[in-house]
């Protein structure tokens, strides 16, 4: 029985038939439409984002597949050293890192500008699953297993968020929260915490920079300054709205066009792909990210490492949450934060975390048999 | 082993119920953002949509090419001409300074203009264009165009601009363009309403009367422009259409005429010619005149200055803006006032020595010696001013005020331009409201010869004269031709004609009679023909001999300000005194003597007698309306019969 369960060595060939290959194509149909949507932001042409962007999509997914073959017990057992190097990178940003527009988000590795604060997403889920894999249910509501995940969540978010990257800090806090409750942490614990966080509120406000103060009162009501901190939320309503059910056609958009949409590279991507692509091409959008959301659920579910399970799920759900966020940003639902969408976004420090937690996802995919411990 | 195994299943029988919950959760966050998405993009998509096109779309209007104003006989007195204009888009141009120095060598392009683009470029958009120069010469044109390999960011255009009748003799009725102004905006709603940037609007005289229907309607160039307002293409051209044309009654070679005979002589001065049946304004002359396509492009500070520093006033309209005492041009309305009223017969007799003694006053005639004994006739020939001192106190100047405003003055006589002014024809009531002083005898006395508070323009006492001439009937006068209207009145002159010569006295509506009695008119004509044509007449010197020619009219002299007793003394001549305070010259005049059709009237500023300044002018207009008559006639139906 232990024999079955722990079939070592796996060949090369049989890492490969068990890939999850519906996974890989909606990962790389969400690359192809990815290319188109940064080539429409350049007017039809290849032009810098739209080359870079190609290229680091074909690395990154050269990396993924990698990242795949290699061993769960790999991942599982340089989980925290994992977490450090990305804490100590994040310490070195606050230190180093390069400024631009008023905030330190990158640091310069000599072959590339890392932002560290987007490895953090994935860096602090394994660090979570890590831990919690085998604390027994009882025992996760005692202190002591509190303090440590406490500690492991906030200090990142807390490094993060004084970059300033609201955004990043955010959403690297609601990745954590929901691996901690998926572990198995008590509900009244999350209650806690958010009185807590409700009492904080008017302090946590105190500390933020007067441009973050004016996109959540912006968000609340942009037509108040239709030129200035709304102009973003509007022109974006605008684009998506105007797109109809069946968009204004590839190239077509105007909105981004004629330069009204910004950002349109980075987090106003999904407008210009829907105000070209309209209801149906967002619909179909949509799906694939539905798609890999189920896929990577459905990995986990069949795992059989605690670890890999929760590991699976925690990303799934962040994975989740990047997708939902930054749409519904776009959509006007929530304040414009600076969330990219995974994939579709121009960024690489972004597209390498996606790529690399969707690695390990494949790799608990074809290892999903091994137990970790 | 086997207990930890178990917790173990335990855990992830938990993990997985507990991603089942959030899975759930998922499920409706993904249906809620698909409803936004379909609320956004099918519900509100109209909303959306138009606000796009709001954003991207951007429309301008293009000026129409404005009406041509042509004379009677389709000489254009204004059209459009091709210019060539220079002009630059800012963001194109590598370097500020060169390209201005260059240019400063191919044309003229001195330090003041450059500072004054160099001004208008700090309030613009680096790509919106901005014109250097909106009239360029031929050459300067030709050598842009050879030199533009070397210059960047500059555009020779070839546009489309006002260009009025090069001597300048119809400057003042034409009036002129230019840019639209805030107080051309308050003031009409029309303008506001079409709201074409750069549009040139009429200022001044036929310009400004016609300017809404000369407008036409604006083009329309729609464009696709980005964020920051820049034109990307062009989507859309709708050509305009060019406002109405329009024929004034002017004849420009009458215009040419009168304009020269007054600008010979350095007058200032006014002439004005009328149909006496149609009251086409046959001519209007101001001098001195001015340059109007200055104007047009925006005149310089230099220029200004010089036009309004001139004491002649060359900018104004004199013909009817300028108000003068009539003098002695106003004895034909007293005398008929007088005999309508019965208040004389014309063989009622004065004795003229020269001056009167009345309500312990002295009052002069012109003549020092005295005139003798005089009749009504020989009084207006000869310009009699004791004996219209005489009959003006007889007939009191309420009467006179109301024969006066019957033949037209007193009120405007076009009431179709901005600029021109009513005149006073004074009264009792008059001074009591406006001066605020009861009337005295003495004012009747000095109004029967057009002296005192009497003011009246060129245009107001040429109707008069027409009135007269025309055999006493009211016409009104017009400077738009018309021919459907001229149709319609020609038709009621023929009715008229008609009648009079089956000596038949019916009513014919649409002609109304100025007299009570015929003959009182035709006393007032004949003696104005003695005062032309026979000897001691005051305009006998300036009359015309030739068959058809031969004229008839009134001279008048009106004094600026009271002659002391002292000047009198010194018997100071006219010309002796400084221009500001000599007499205005005045000459009004019909012709032909036999079946007339023209009125004219002449006012020169500070040009002493009227004998020898105005009437001798007027001799020479009448020839040139005279000999041009033939050819007028031909573009209407003839009506030169005697009244």
């Amino acid at each position: 029985m232990k024999k079955h369960f722990q079939r070592g060595n796996m060949s090369f060939f049989e890492k490969f038939l068990a890939l999850d290959f519906l996974l890989i194509f909606f990962i790389l149909s969400l690359g192809v439409v990815s290319f188109f949507a940064m080539y429409s932001t350049e007017q039809g042409n290849f032009g810098y984002y739209t080359n870079s962007h190609i290229y680091r999509f074909i690395i990154f997914f050269v990396l993924f597949l990698g990242v795949s073959f290699l061993k769960i017990k790999f991942f599982h057992k340089s989980a925290y050293i994992f977490y450090f190097i990305v804490l100590i990178l994040l310490i070195a940003v606050n230190i180093f890192g390069i400024s631009s527009s008023g905030s330190k988000r990158w640091i310069n590795l000599f072959f590339i500008n890392l932002q560290p604060s987007e490895l953090m997403k994935v860096a602090l889920i394994i660090f979570l699953a890590r831990y919690y894999y085998k604390i027994p249910s009882k025992s996760i509501s005692k202190v002591k297993h509190i303090m440590i995940p406490f500690f492991a969540l906030l200090l990142p978010v807390f490094l993060v968020g004084s970059q300033p990257d609201l955004g990043t800090s955010l959403l690297i806090l609601i990745g954590g929260v929901a691996v901690i409750w998926l572990a198995g942490l008590r509900i009244k614990f999350f209650f806690y915490s958010f009185f807590m966080l409700i009492f904080l509120t008017p302090v946590g406000i105190a500390f933020l920079k007067p441009y973050q103060k004016e996109r959540v009162l912006t968000f609340l009501n942009p037509e108040n300054d239709p030129l200035g901190a709304g102009y973003q939320i509007i022109q974006s309503k605008i684009a998506i709205g105007s797109g109809g059910i069946f968009g204004k056609g590839f190239l077509q958009g105007s909105q981004s066009y004629l330069d009204y949409l910004p950002e349109k590279h980075t987090d106003f991507i999904f407008t210009l792909f829907s105000e070209e692509f309209g209801f149906i091409g967002s619909l179909l959008l949509l799906l694939i990210y539905v798609m890999i959301i189920y896929r990577v659920t459905a990995i986990g579910y069949k795992s059989r490492s605690n670890f890999a399970r929760l590991y699976c799920f925690g990303f799934a759900t962040a994975f989740f949450i990047y997708v939902t966020v930054n749409m519904s940003m776009v959509l006007g639902l929530l304040p414009i934060v600076g969330a990219p969408l995974p994939i579709m976004s121009y960024g690489g420090s972004s597209m390498l975390s996606i790529m690399l937690g969707l690695g390990i996802v494949m790799s608990c995919k074809i290892h999903q048999q091994e137990e970790t411990t | 082993m086997l207990g930890f195994s178990e917790t173990f299943q335990n855990k992830s029988t938990l993990i997985s119920r507990r991603m089942f919950i959030l899975s759930s959760l998922k499920v409706a966050v993904f249906i809620g953002i698909i409803s936004r998405l379909f609320y956004l993009q099918i519900s509100e998509n109209i909303k959306w949509r138009s606000l796009s096109d709001k954003n991207r779309l951007r429309e301008w209007k293009i000026s129409p090419e404005r009406g041509t104003i042509r004379d009677y006989f389709g000489n254009e007195l204004a059209k459009n001409n091709q210019v060539f204009q220079l002009h630059m888009i800012p963001e194109d141009v590598p370097n500020l300074e060169k390209l201005f120095f260059k240019l400063s060598r191919i044309i003229d392009f001195n330090k003041t203009k450059q500072s004054k683009i160099i001004k208008r470029l700090k309030k613009r958009k680096p790509w919106e264009t901005i014109i250097i120069s909106d009239n360029l010469s031929w050459r300067e044109f030709t050598r842009i165009n050879l030199f533009l390999h070397e210059i960047q960011g500059i555009k020779p255009v070839v546009s489309l601009a006002r260009r009025y009748a090069d001597e300048g003799s119809s400057a003042h009725v034409i009036g002129y363009v230019s840019d639209t102004s805030v107080k051309d905006l308050e003031n009409s709603k029309f303008l506001r309403d079409i709201n074409i940037p750069g549009l040139k609007v009429g200022k001044t005289g036929i310009e400004k009367v016609l300017n809404e229907a000369m407008i036409g309607k604006p083009g329309l160039q729609r464009f696709e422009v980005n964020a920051y307002g820049k034109r990307i293409k062009e989507l859309k051209l709708v050509k305009g259409v060019k406002g109405k044309d329009f024929n004034v009654t002017i004849d420009q070679e009458v215009q040419k005429t009168a304009s020269k005979a007054l600008e010979d002589k350095k007058y200032s001065g006014s002439i004005c010619v009328m149909d006496i049946f149609t009251g086409d304004i046959v001519s209007m002359v101001s001098a001195p005149t001015f340059d109007a396509n200055k104007f047009v492009h925006g005149i310089s500070y230099e220029d200004w200055e010089i036009l309004i520093k001139n004491k002649k006033k060359p900018l104004i309209n004199k013909c009817l803006a300028g108000l003068y005492p009539p003098g002695s041009t106003i004895k034909p309305v007293v005398a008929l006032s007088a005999l309508e009223n019965d208040v004389i017969s014309p063989k009622f007799v004065v004795e003229c020595k020269g001056s009167v003694d009345r309500y312990d006053q002295t009052y002069h005639c012109w003549k020092e010696k005295g005139h003798g004994l005089m009749n009504l006739r020989n009084a207006i020939k000869q310009s009699c001013d004791v004996y219209f001192y005489e009959i003006s106190r007889r007939l009191g100047i309420d009467r006179l005020a109301l024969t006066s405003k019957r033949f037209g003055l007193g009120q405007p006589a076009l009431n179709i331009f901005n600029e021109e002014r009513a005149g006073i024809v004074p009264n009792t009531e008059w001074k009591l409201k406006i001066i605020g002083k009861p009337w005295y005898i003495g004012e009747t006395l000095i109004s029967g010869i057009g002296q005192g508070y009497f003011l009246s323009s060129p245009v107001q006492l040429c109707l008069m004269m027409a009135q007269f001439a025309n055999g006493g009937y009211k016409i009104k006068p017009r400077i738009v031709d018309d021919r459907y209207a001229l149709q319609e009145t020609i038709n009621l002159w023929r009715k008229e004609f008609n009648l009079i010569n089956k000596k038949l006295d019916l009513p014919n509506p649409g002609l109304e009679k100025l007299y009570r009695n015929k003959e009182n008119i035709k006393f007032v004509l004949d003696s104005l023909y003695g005062a032309t044509n026979e000897p001691r007449g005051t305009s006998y010197r300036s009359r015309l001999k030739k068959p058809g020619y031969i004229f008839a009219g009134k001279t008048g002299t009106s004094q600026i300000q009271r002659i002391t007793q002292e000047e009198r003394k010194l018997k100071l001549k006219n010309e002796d005194l400084p221009y500001e305070k000599r007499d205005h010259s005045l000459f009004i005049g019909f012709a032909p003597y036999k079946n007339p059709r023209y009125a004219i009237s002449v006012i020169i500023e500070h040009g002493g007698a009227g004998s020898t300044g105005a009437a001798p002018i007027a001799k020479k207009i009448l020839k040139k309306v005279l000999d041009r008559h033939l050819l007028r006639k031909k573009n209407q139906l003839d009506l030169f019969q005697e009244v």
